[in-house]
């Protein structure tokens, strides 16, 4: 079996994972948290996706896909700082 | 090199799996920003040099440092607002009991 196709569902695997925390964490912050990792494994799967498939635009993908998700939590969590909304 | 290189995934892939598990794990929000700032940085920077040891130097390597390089940069700044943002909406950090 292919060494790139272990990789991919491996990373598959633990952004399930991720996404478990975002679906029950008690906060909005363990959402957050559980958003971040889930972008560096999906980010990794692109890029992974890339050198597999010899689809050299994949690159330019995942460093779209990378910034939106720092974009995104940065936004979100200065959205929510000092507001009561954590319970 | 192909044998560095699946090494270098193999490491990759135990960093990735230990971060996701121990974000399930940890009591706490404050100790949930753990594994995804340094297990997910670890895990992603490791995968990208074998990435770019089994694809040899080209100007394709050069895209994935800078992917790497902007995620090296970035991750801390996000954790570090995360933790900001729910220190003052007064979470309180995890104690033992």
């Amino acid at each position: 079996m292919n060494a790139f196709l272990i990789l991919i569902y491996v990373l598959s695997a633990t952004s399930l994972l991720s996404l478990v925390r975002i679906v029950i964490g008690p906060t909005h912050f363990d959402r957050l948290i559980g958003l971040n990792l889930m972008v560096f494994n999906i980010t990794v799967i692109i890029a992974t996706l890339a050198v597999l498939l010899d689809r050299y635009v994949y690159f330019d993908v995942a460093l779209v896909y990378a910034i939106l998700g720092f974009v995104s939590v940065i936004a979100i969590s200065k959205y929510l700082t000092g507001r009561e909304l954590h319970r | 090199m192909k044998m560095i290189s699946y090494f270098f995934f193999a490491w990759g892939m135990i960093f990735m799996v230990f971060g996701a598990i121990g974000i399930l794990r940890f009591p706490d929000l404050y100790t949930r920003l753990h594994p995804v700032s340094k297990a997910g940085t670890a895990g992603m920077l490791s995968i990208f040099i074998g990435l770019i040891l089994y694809s040899g130097f080209s100007p394709l390597s050069l895209r994935i440092i800078l992917i790497a390089a902007f995620v090296a940069v970035t991750s801390p700044v996000a954790s570090h607002a995360i933790a900001r943002g729910a220190i003052e909406s007064g979470i309180d950090p995890w104690r033992k009991k």
